[in-house]
């Protein structure tokens, strides 16, 4: 055990920097549309209890569904849950086009997902926590969001739209 | 110079770990062309359902059979064959390792037993509250402890040589070994500790409930550094075999190889978060400091890359290879064991490049869940890692047995087949997952599939179709071969390849093990322990468990 130092072959030395350069691209890039662009994941939002969450009068998805908080601002609750058939509720929400939308998604049962489909919405909804995304429908038509995550058998067939009106 | 031998009962021990592999495999891969036909619309499943009540036990087979259990049984094997044989010492404990692989065995029995009767089809996620029979939970600890105490047996192997030999660099097939069974120990703590601690007590009735989050972020401790403890293997057959059997190459770089695999141990832990990106219940700086790391993981990757392929270019010259590329045609491709780990390694490029895509962050909001991340994994562990150990198995057998490999063309055939059935596959399932198709779905049956991912899945199952193939060539080849009365004649020589540099002039800071080991629990516990303690302190049991399937 004599060497101390590292003999390094001249075009691995290149490979090694043009690696290290094109991964701080890659986390600059990343990092820009995260803290300047504001393309964020979600954050912890709320804890719940799923044992009481859709039954309980005070929780809002007691009630799931869409609640207009200021002009073209809204806020939609809801309830993910395999039982008894693999369903969101509501099914299907309409806004009008260029509505800013909140979700906030729960589980009262096992892990599920929710993926708005030809958006960035796309999360996990697990029980006993809330995950929230807002996101703002430019164009209109009709948007499934579907689940994203294995929770029973009858996971394919969980879906639900939301509609964009013109 | 006659090369190290084995004893008949080490062999034997090696071999019993190839037996249960591959049979595991045969299983498990039964399973994913019907997945691939079903999403083609060619669904088998209710011709099953006397055996099979589901597409999703199934989907549960497939994958605890093939991403579980061919894998940790292959690599337990080959770490003990390489251990020993590259020591040049018999284990140091061999009862030790015996009762390591038992218990693995009686482990993969247990869960065995309530996955066939669908009593557990949880996936091999088994996310909770997914409430699965207790046995499938007693069966994956056994098999995880047993894996445990099979590397507690290599520990001891190679202290036993380093006492003996002091000053001497290790050499590097056992020094990456011995790592590779050491980051194991490391990772498998996440998942040890949510069996133990939730869902085993919770499917005994001990506990009233789980909490879902906690429990994730426990298994992704595990998850992501298993993957490394799939691939690790395939590396070292890459950088220090197959160059030698490619062309009668060197390894390029032991000082760089060896560091690399030091990154792999420090980096691969620390960043599971990757997989939690879209998790409601943890904070996204700890996200996002995850994310970075995973790009840190990316660069002994691109490492290994070069140096890989450096080497293999030493042999294509030395067979009289010319040119920027037309050296790659020298290289012995007629040998399936080549033809194999090329082809791996060829598509684990782009399974790297989707690996990125998936770790970059707020890029992975598209792809959450998509059908791109088995696109990927496919990539990954089912070529990177299964064609390579498919490719070592060629050699690997015949020297076990001694029996000659059962018609090699064959088997140059399988690795062909594979390839291609799997670019044909992976490449759609990439694709439709871009176009926001979710995974583990029977798309086949699913009512929101728009008509632009029908071709797409035609594809899938095109590629499933060609995969199958495959799978029983491989089969085939490993029968045919084991029963073969055709001997060898000598002992199959062990492909080593010798590095470039003599390994002694490696530094000596790159083949000791504290500091390393330090570093990369320190590195756990600065990233994982802040998010764990604040989960752990306000855990809410308030999951019941369900069975809904």
């Amino acid at each position: 055990m004599s060497a101390k130092n590292m003999h390094i072959n001249v075009y691995e030395r290149n490979w090694m920097i043009f690696s290290a350069i094109m991964l701080v691209l890659f986390a600059t890039a990343v990092s820009v549309a995260a803290f300047g662009m504001g393309i964020q994941v979600p954050a912890p939002e709320q804890r719940v209890d799923p044992r009481t969450v859709a039954t309980d009068p005070n929780s809002p998805w007691s009630n799931p569904g869409l609640r207009e908080v200021s002009p073209g601002r809204y806020d939609a609750y809801i309830l993910a849950h395999a039982i008894p058939n693999w369903e969101y509720l509501p099914k299907e929400i309409t806004v009008p086009v260029g509505s800013r939308v909140s979700f906030y998604v729960t589980s009262s049962d096992v892990q599920h997902g929710f993926n708005i489909q030809n958006t960035n919405a796309n999360f996990m909804v697990l029980p006993g926590q809330v995950s929230k995304l807002t996101i703002t429908f430019k164009n209109p038509g009709t948007y499934n969001f579907i689940c994203t995550e294995y929770c029973g058998v009858g996971h394919g067939v969980m879906y639900g739209a939301i509609i964009v009106t013109p | 110079m006659k090369q190290y031998q084995l004893s008949t009962g080490e062999k034997k021990f090696i071999g019993s770990h190839l037996l249960v592999a591959i049979l595991a495999l045969a299983v498990g891969s039964l399973f994913g062309p019907l997945q691939a036909f079903e999403h083609a619309g060619w669904d088998f499943y209710p011709y099953l359902k006397p055996f099979i009540k589901s597409y999703y036990q199934g989907l549960t087979v497939h994958g605890v059979l093939n991403a579980l259990v061919w894998t940790t049984f292959f690599i337990m094997g080959f770490l003990t064959f390489n251990v020993t044989f590259a020591l040049k010492r018999p284990l140091k404990n061999p009862t030790l390792n015996k009762v390591g692989f038992w218990l693995m065995v009686v482990g993969v029995v247990a869960a065995a037993i309530p996955i066939l009767a669908n009593e557990a089809t949880v996936l091999f996620t088994f996310y909770p509250p997914l409430k699965a029979n207790w046995a499938f939970y007693v069966g994956l600890t056994l098999v995880v402890v047993g894996s445990w105490v099979e590397g507690w047996g290599l520990f001891m192997t190679f202290a036993g040589w380093r006492k003996e030999n002091p000053n001497v660099r290790s050499p590097f097939v056992a020094f990456a070994s011995i790592l590779t069974a050491l980051l194991w120990q490391i990772c498998t703590l996440g998942v040890a500790v949510e069996i133990l601690t939730m869902l085993l007590p919770w499917s005994l009735g001990l506990i009233e409930g789980v909490d879902p989050q906690l429990a994730r972020t426990y298994f992704w401790f595990t998850g992501h550094p298993l993957v490394y403890f799939w691939l690790l293997p395939a590396y070292i057959s890459w950088y220090a075999m197959l160059p030698k059997q490619a062309g009668n190459g060197k390894m390029f770089s032991d000082s760089l190889a060896r560091l690399s695999f030091w990154i792999f141990l420090v980096l691969s832990t620390p960043l599971g978060f990757h997989h939690q990106y879209v998790d409601p219940g943890v904070p996204p700086v700890w996200k996002f400091i995850h994310s970075m790391l995973t790009f840190g993981v990316f660069f002994p990757s691109m490492m290994t890359a070069f140096t890989v392929v450096a080497s293999l270019e030493h042999a294509g010259r030395k067979q009289g290879g010319k040119g920027a590329l037309a050296w790659i045609g020298k290289l012995n491709w007629s040998d399936p064991s080549v033809a194999a780990q090329l082809l791996a390694g060829i598509l684990f490029f782009f399974g790297g490049i989707g690996g990125l895509t998936n770790a970059s962050y707020n890029v992975n909001l598209v792809l959450h869940n998509t059908a791109f991340i088995p696109g990927h994994f496919h990539l990954t562990v089912a070529t990177a890692v299964t064609l390579s150990f498919m490719g070592i198995s060629y050699w690997l057998l015949p020297y076990l047995t001694g029996r000659k490999l059962w018609n090699p063309k064959w088997a140059v055939a399988q690795a062909w087949t594979w390839f291609i059935g799997m670019i044909i596959f992976s490449n759609a399932m990439h694709i439709v997952g871009l176009l926001g198709a979710p995974r583990r779905v029977p798309l086949g049956l699913a009512p929101y599939v728009p008509a632009e991912w029908n071709s797409r899945l035609f594809q899938v199952g095109v590629g499933g179709a060609i995969l199958f193939v495959s799978g029983a060539l491989y089969l085939t080849v490993m029968l045919k071969t084991a029963l073969n009365k055709e001997k060898v004649t000598e002992e199959v020589e062990v492909p080593m390849a010798e590095a470039m540099q003599d390994p002694a002039l490696t530094p000596d800071w790159l083949d000791r093990w504290a500091p390393w080991i330090y570093g990369s629990l320190a590195l756990i516990v600065l990233v994982y322990g802040p998010v764990l303690f604040d989960m752990i302190k306000n855990i809410a049991l308030t999951s019941p468990g369900f069975r809904v399937w």
